[in-house]
């Protein structure tokens, strides 16, 4: 196999556990080295030997498919042995299965586990008990690290440079760790960040993460260079949080009429799945201004080059 | 009804009472193309355009019409007991121009489409304007919010569960939250109906004579309370529906003196009630909140006379007799008030307890500004809803003259003096008193 990255770079840490704690450096070099692979990606022999001889684990406490497909993905196409674990979380009390789980796991020596748990700081718990890395892949309301990357990665390729655009991320910011990791990499590569929802879907304090906080839509998205909509939970549309989806989606929802508050030549996200038609339009969300689609290519390169990275750091490597 | 085009009229020689320009002062309105003209000394007939009607007032009273922020009217659901008809035919025998109907209804006022409703049923029945507040929870339910987006846009004037409280502290938080990013107002019924429980009249003396289970006032002032306490945790707008007792009035003090968005209103009939007019289990007298002691009604009548309370409403509530001819305990509560709201305050006026432009702004200007209606104001260029008041007029309340459908009145042969002798909605003259 001829085919490798040229970056050599190595992140300093053992785990990435959320993107609080990473380097402007640590973010760009990540970037720069899922770029080449979203490169090597697009050929017809996309295997290289990163993770040749290596275990990889998805420990997956709450049910998801495209963040799981694409851990796996990534790993099998660095060379690594993957196995998917979905562990239902009702089965024991949730504190005692955890910990137990990564005992277990931890005794069949693997080289990385990645973890999606529905409860917040639950990822950083496991990683306490582990001798291997540890990547979070989304722990309750706390930080999806991985998302907030291949969002970067997807804006940086189309708009050359994330500093100095202003990006409105918009929905349910309060239930949401997509927003958490997105706000603060995007404050640290130095993006003007916004969020936009109703005063019940943002947590008190958001203010103070750096961030412009308005609840309208008009207001948020003028002047706009990236519009990042979220996913509202279906338990939270009718009368807890909002009153419903048709106001939710006449006030909040992302469609043409929005969209043209934001710059002609605005950028729509969406971290997946959709709701088509709570918070997003299918116009806009299958429009040419759309990213959508190309958020899920980006997803497998960045977690290559996080894999990548982090093995680079792996005792014997 | 509407003709198309009305006379201008110049009420002439009146005590023109504007209590939004803290204007009290003798001379004449001139009213052209239903908005008032001007108010001044000595406009005349020779400064009125041609044909206008001269409406001689000999020193009567014109004040902006009356809004009364809290009626009962049947529709849609119960049309045997009230409709927009017969309400803003009351209303206008009482000088009220603007009713701000209740959600209580059934259904509940709680869609886009039964607001649409109410508009349509004013507007083609109705005499007056009707604005109608929504539901703020689906079916007062107290448990999920309307949607107050949509339903401000459609013409909700306010949001509120009617005659229950929301008991369920998230579902309240999260509704001033919301509300307050479209700056709606929520209004409350202050009670915590657990510790009312069983209650049918104020707690205390006379409820243990006449053997009835006691109302405390505590559950008002605890739910009140804790409303105060969410206000200050959302920044929301609210006003509280229908206060009682003096305790309360300690609570909402201290929320205006923090500067919260914190209003309230008293009905009429808690400020000239009392529970010893309950008597012999007058079933007329049953009412929720109860008719509290004296002591209450008198501090009520100072924080009206101060300020302190805002709005004075009808809290209008027509029962069937079916419903009223019944042991105290079983019957239900509730009076109508829509007509004798203004005559019973002028009372609070005669006996000194009140100056005539504060009652009026609290029958008017307060409660418009309050919804962000354009009424209660004599001000150029406002809509001309006007009210000519006799405030010396004795006249004797019999029930059966009154305009509403159901006969509950507690003034029923009541000495009242002062009345409306002419109400004019949208420069129309709509009522006249002979």
């Amino acid at each position: 196999m001829n085919i490798a990255p040229k970056s050599s770079f190595v992140l300093s840490s053992r785990h990435l556990l959320g993107i609080e704690g990473l380097s402007y450096a640590d973010i760009v070099g990540l970037l720069d080295l899922a770029g080449e692979f979203v490169e090597l990606n697009r050929q017809i022999e996309k295997k290289t030997a990163g993770l040749r001889g290596r275990t990889l684990i998805n420990l997956f406490f709450e049910a998801s498919t495209r963040t799981q497909a694409s851990f796996e993905l990534a790993g099998k196409r660095l060379g690594a042995d993957v196995m998917n674990m979905s562990v239902s979380s009702s089965s024991i009390r949730k504190g005692e299965t955890l910990i137990d789980t990564a005992i277990t796991l931890n005794a069949m020596h693997p080289d990385i586990i990645v973890v999606r748990h529905h409860a917040s700081g639950a990822v950083e718990l496991l990683a306490q008990k582990v001798d291997c890395s540890v990547i979070n892949a989304g722990d309750g309301q706390h930080e999806h690290p991985t998302q907030a990357l291949l969002d970067a990665l997807t804006i940086r390729r189309r708009k050359g440079e994330i500093s100095g655009l202003t990006v409105a991320i918009c929905g349910d910011i309060l239930h949401s760790r997509v927003a958490r990791s997105n706000i603060i990499l995007l404050n640290t590569l130095g993006a003007r960040v916004r969020v936009v929802a109703p005063s019940t879907l943002l947590p008190p304090g958001i203010e103070r993460f750096g961030v412009e906080v308005t609840r309208d839509m008009r207001e948020g998205l003028a002047g706009a260079d990236i519009v990042m909509m979220l996913r509202l939970q279906r338990e939270r549309m009718n009368g807890s949080f909002v009153p419903s989806v048709q106001e939710y989606f006449a006030y909040y929802g992302l469609d043409q009429k929005k969209l043209a508050y934001a710059k002609s030549d605005a950028l729509v996200m969406h971290p997946g799945p959709m709701n088509r038609g709570v918070e997003i339009d299918s116009i806009v969300a299958d429009g040419a201004q759309s990213l959508i689609r190309e958020q899920v290519e980006m997803g497998v390169a960045v977690r290559m080059a996080v894999l990548e990275a982090l093995s680079r750091n792996l005792p014997n490597a | 009804m509407l003709s198309d085009r009305q006379r201008p009229i110049l009420l002439a020689n009146a005590r023109i009472v504007d209590p939004s320009r803290d204007l009290d002062f003798p001379g004449d309105l001139l009213i052209v193309d239903g908005t008032i003209r001007e108010a001044k000394r000595g406009i005349g007939a020779a400064g009125v355009p041609e044909g206008t009607d001269i409406v001689e007032c000999r020193g009567r009273i014109v004040a902006p019409g009356l809004v009364d922020m809290r009626a009962f009217v049947g529709e849609p659901g119960a049309e045997g007991r009230e409709t927009i008809s017969s309400a803003s035919q009351a209303a206008v025998a009482g000088g009220v121009t603007t009713i701000i109907c209740q959600p209580d209804t059934q259904p509940a006022i709680d869609d886009p489409t039964i607001v649409d409703f109410i508009q349509r049923r004013a507007r083609d029945t109705g005499m007056v304007h009707v604005h109608p507040m929504a539901a703020l929870t689906k079916g007062l339910q107290g448990q999920e919010m309307t949607e107050i987006g949509l339903l401000k846009a459609a013409g909700a004037v306010a949001f509120t569960d009617g005659a229950r409280s929301v008991t369920n502290s998230q579902v309240m938080r999260r509704a001033l939250t919301y509300a307050r990013d479209f700056g709606a107002l929520i209004v409350h019924h202050t009670e915590d109906p657990d510790l009312t429980g069983e209650g049918v009249m104020n707690e205390g003396e006379f409820a243990a004579r006449l053997g009835l289970v006691g109302a405390p006032k505590a559950a008002e002032t605890i739910m009140l309370e804790r409303d105060i306490r969410l206000v200050t945790l959302t920044g929301g707008r609210y006003h509280a529906a229908s206060l009682t007792c003096a305790e309360s009035l300690d609570v909402l003090r201290r929320a205006k003196d923090a500067g919260l968005h914190v209003t309230a209103s008293a009905s009429i009939n808690h400020l000239t009630l009392n529970e010893i007019d309950v008597g012999p289990y007058r079933t007329f007298f049953k009412l929720s909140p109860p008719l509290r002691a004296e002591d209450d009604r008198r501090a009520l009548v100072a924080a009206l006379a101060e300020g302190l309370i805002d709005v004075v409403v009808s809290d209008h509530n027509p029962q069937d007799v079916e419903v009223k001819r019944l042991p105290f305990a079983e019957a239900a509560a509730g009076a109508i008030g829509i007509e004798t709201m203004l005559p019973a305050s002028l009372r609070l006026v005669h006996n000194g307890e009140i100056k005539l432009i504060t009652l009026l702004k609290a029958l008017s200007t307060r409660p418009a500004e309050l919804l962000g209606l354009p009424g209660g104001t004599l001000r150029p260029g406002a809509p001309a809803d006007v009210v000519v008041i006799d405030p010396d007029a004795p006249w004797i309340v019999d029930r059966d003259e009154l305009k509403s459908k159901c006969r509950n009145t507690p003034f029923d042969e009541a000495r009242l003096q002062g009345r409306a002798v002419c109400t004019i909605v949208a420069g129309r003259t709509v009522y006249e008193y002979v």
